[in-house]
């Protein structure tokens, strides 16, 4: 169980039956009055929001959340199937659960699967660096007198961003998932 | 942890806040900050150090000096509440604290204000030697001119809480309309001097005259942000004892039960008539700098630790 004052940015907390992350978090306390814990909080199945201020006495139960490594198999309409590497056990997540990972989630990647309640696959986490080809670039137009100092490509996911003028197509680029932003380029 | 230039802007307020009591003839003290008995305050946790325990405030020693004779006392010094942490708190704080006897709090309001602006004009001249005295908050630029806005707690209910401060105490719901509904909109233009709170809101501070249902307690907002406590206080030694008995009797969880402060109740008794505030001096060295968290105007935060 938690109490009130564990609450923080960031912590996941149980809520009639579901999983919720807290998104933003606040103490507050009038003077001589009560400590009220305000929170926004998502909910990590359907991605529901609310707010919501708790007093000292609340209590709140830990969810039962579990990652387990498992390798991305292949997608079929709007299901994503994954294998768990050691028992070989399937799941899919749907393309809504599976949101912005998408920009980056190739054949065979090894990801993070979050589990709730032990059999419920509710969202994946990505390694931090992915390494993605290049299939389309423009080149760079010398004089640009825009003042720019990068172009934008699109990688073999579709996803597109911005890169140093010297990336061209067929490069294999380093990306960081998290800011969705190039990092490097990598050397065959 | 603060930069060079943030330590020189903590000096300088600390040497301002000196300078403007000194000039008012105020004596400063150093009272111990580990008691073995506090205020019995149902809503604040004090931290222990073996048996005793951490100040929460400098309260009952400043009172007991000041039943002892001197007539004016002001004080600096570190306060700790434990479980207080967020964008306005933190475990350890610093209190400035002042006493002025004879004096009323609409007295103290008045110097309050007066304390604060020079304190900004004196920083400012630090800085660029500005003419006109404003801070800027939240994109807002709030004017420091006088006079600052008044405001009974009552009325702020009425206009901003949606019911008035007497239902909301009833209904157990007066800190939350206060904190989301009324703070969010004080001090935007000017600071203001919220006055008149609820009696089971001020358990130190003198009951009014003209309105037995209110207590001679203010507090005062800039941009939002509940900056220091004030009252009238209360003098009568049997009617602190009752109040502090139903604090101690209402103390929530996770709360050590408080004795009964029985030097202080004895001094009490000659505690000439006289006025008290307690002033986050990080809140205002907060304000003054435009810092968004008091734990960047703190030489070290607890997470700098």
């Amino acid at each position: 169980m938690y109490s009130a004052s564990d609450l923080r940015k960031g912590l996941k907390v149980q809520l009639d039956g579901e999983p919720y992350i807290i998104t933003d978090f606040d103490f507050s306390k009038p003077g001589k009055g009560q400590a009220l814990y305000r929170t926004k909080m998502r909910n990590m199945i359907t991605g529901n929001q609310f707010t919501q201020t708790y007093r000292s006495n609340d209590k709140f139960e830990k969810p039962d959340l579990e990652e387990r490594t498992m390798q991305f198999l292949y997608s079929q309409g709007d299901e994503f199937h994954f294998m768990d590497t050691s028992s070989y056990e399937q799941i899919f997540l749907t393309r809504e659960q599976l949101g912005d990972n998408l920009n980056f989630l190739m054949d065979n990647m090894e990801v993070q699967v979050l589990f709730f309640g032990g059999e419920r696959p509710i969202d994946i986490t990505l390694p931090i660096f992915v390494n993605l080809v290049v299939t389309r670039a423009d080149p760079w137009v010398k004089g640009d007198t825009s003042g720019t100092d990068t172009k934008p490509v699109t990688v073999e996911t579709g996803y597109k961003l911005q890169v140093p003028p010297f990336v061209v197509e067929g490069d294999r680029i380093q990306i960081d998932t998290r800011s969705g932003d190039y990092m490097t380029r990598v050397k065959e | 942890m603060l930069t060079p230039r943030g330590l020189q802007q903590r000096s300088h307020l600390l040497q301002a806040v000196r300078s403007f009591f000194f000039s008012k003839s105020y004596l400063e003290v150093d009272t111990p900050i580990r008691l073995p008995v506090l205020i019995p305050e149902a809503e604040i946790i004090p931290i222990q150090s073996e048996d005793w325990f951490l100040q929460t405030s400098p309260e009952l020693c400043m009172k007991r000096l000041l039943a002892g004779g001197c007539p004016q006392l002001f004080q600096i010094c570190p306060c700790f509440r434990s479980g207080e942490r967020g964008r306005l708190h933190q475990q350890e704080f610093t209190m400035l604290e002042w006493y002025h006897t004879g004096w009323s709090y609409v007295e103290l309001m008045d110097e309050c204000e007066e304390m604060v602006r020079a304190v900004t004009v004196q920083l400012a001249a630090e800085e660029d030697a500005r003419a006109d005295i404003s801070i800027h908050r939240a994109g807002k630029e709030i004017s420091f001119a006088s006079p600052w806005q008044r405001m009974t707690v009552q009325d702020a209910f009425q206009q901003y809480g949606g019911m008035s401060a007497g239902e909301a105490a009833d209904k157990g719901k007066f800190d939350e309309i206060l904190v989301e509904r009324v703070e969010p909109n004080l001090g935007w233009q000017r600071p203001v001097f919220l006055y008149d709170y609820p009696i089971s809101l001020a358990s130190l501070a003198r009951q009014k005259d003209e309105n037995p249902e209110v207590a001679e307690r203010f507090e005062l907002y800039i941009g939002g942000v509940e900056l220091a406590n004030g009252f009238s206080e209360l003098t009568d030694p049997e009617v602190q004892r009752q109040r502090f008995a139903h604090e101690i009797g209402s103390a929530g969880n996770g709360t050590t039960q408080q004795p009964m402060p029985e030097k202080f109740l004895q001094a009490l008794a000659d505690l000439p008539d006289c006025a008290g505030i307690a002033l986050g001096l990080d809140r205002l060295l907060m304000l003054v700098v435009g810092a968004q968290t008091i734990a960047d105007v703190l030489p070290f935060s607890e997470r700098d630790l």
